[in-house]
């Protein structure tokens, strides 16, 4: 299953570079067109970051995820770089857990 | 690659360096996105070789934390492959851009295909006023961030199983951090934060209600109604 994902991801991918590379400008670039595939990262980028942070099966809830990404989004705000950012949520999280708080 | 005259004017030199610099400066930036990627890979579940396999074969970085993320969550396979492929709609309209910028063909085109991705169209599109600096921009931008990115994962993935289980050390907070941090730099305009806030409202109040993996893809909907509705002023 995870072997199909992967593949079936990647051809996907592959197309749509492919794709871009091979049609004439005209075909695509038209401004709602231009306008989705912009708002499209953006939407589902989103939706990811909101999910992972409270979902729980069917459930929302809120543990420690929701601090780990509350002090990652500080970090952002510090303009911290991708990595740190990550790992700053990862720790607080680690941390809250370790002294069981959430 | 035709052989340059042997006495290369001396600002072609300056800037054949200055692209290179910059191409693995940027190589080395996306490595860190790499390493993260390893790490959340091998805790959402991929095998190291899976993991692997991802940023080799997909090579664009956002759609591939969305297929681990999404199949982390539980949201099955044909979900997570949609969210992806949905995320690498954006090369799509980055290879529109570099066709004519690089006129590829044949096994370039083939090769080059892969490595349309946000910096190497940035880069290019940063040289696109002389040929041979917007064509060495592309390719030595494509090779760095490959090169890079696919080391930094197999790093990333082998540290990610040492540490064991992701809970312990907080990689479930991890992921949505790294979406976030993917996101915030696309949040330039009042449209497009309401155009995040939308997306999430409605991904939050559908997940009781639907199978993991489509609130996500819903999602998607209200970037087309976002694009449906464009209009010049509001952009």
């Amino acid at each position: 299953m995870i072997w199909a994902a992967i593949l079936a991801s990647a051809l996907g991918c592959y197309a749509l570079k492919w794709l871009g590379l091979s049609v004439p400008e005209s075909v695509l670039d038209r401004p709602r067109v231009r306008a989705t595939a912009a708002a499209l990262p953006v939407a589902l980028l989103a939706a990811l970051a909101a999910v992972q942070t409270f979902a729980d099966g069917a459930g929302l809830v809120l543990d420690a995820r929701v601090a780990g990404v509350a002090a990652g989004v500080v970090a952002l705000l510090l303009r911290a770089p991708f990595l740190v950012v990550v790992a700053v949520a990862a720790l607080t999280a680690a941390g809250l857990r370790a002294v069981g708080v959430a | 690659m035709t052989p340059g005259p042997s006495s290369a004017p001396p600002e072609w030199d300056r800037r054949r360096r200055s692209v290179v610099r910059d191409a693995l400066g940027v190589g080395v930036a996306t490595g860190a996105y790499g390493l993260s990627f390893g790490a959340i890979g091998v805790a959402g579940g991929l095998s190291v070789a899976q993991t692997c396999a991802t940023s080799v074969l997909m090579f664009t970085g956002a759609s591939q934390f969305a297929l681990v993320g999404v199949l982390a969550a539980g949201g099955g396979a044909p979900a997570a492959a949609v969210t992806a492929v949905l995320l690498g709609a954006r090369n799509a309209l980055y290879g529109l851009r570099l066709s004519s910028l690089l006129e590829l063909t044949g096994l370039r085109k083939v090769v080059g295909a892969q490595m349309v991705i946000d910096e190497t169209t940035a880069m290019c599109i940063g040289h696109e006023d002389d040929v041979r600096a917007r064509r060495l921009a592309f390719w030595a931008t494509g090779l760095a961030v490959f090169t890079l990115w696919n080391l930094a994962t197999l790093v990333g993935a082998l540290a990610g199983t040492a540490l064991g289980d992701p809970q312990t050390y907080g990689l479930d907070a991890a992921v949505p951090a790294a979406f976030l941090a993917l996101l915030w730099p696309r949040l330039d305009t009042p449209r497009a934060r309401w155009v995040a806030v939308g997306a999430a409202g409605v991904a939050l109040a559908l997940t009781p209600v639907v199978p993991a993996g489509l609130p996500v893809m819903a999602a998607a909907g209200v970037a087309v109604l976002a694009g449906l509705t464009w209009r010049d002023a509001a952009t």
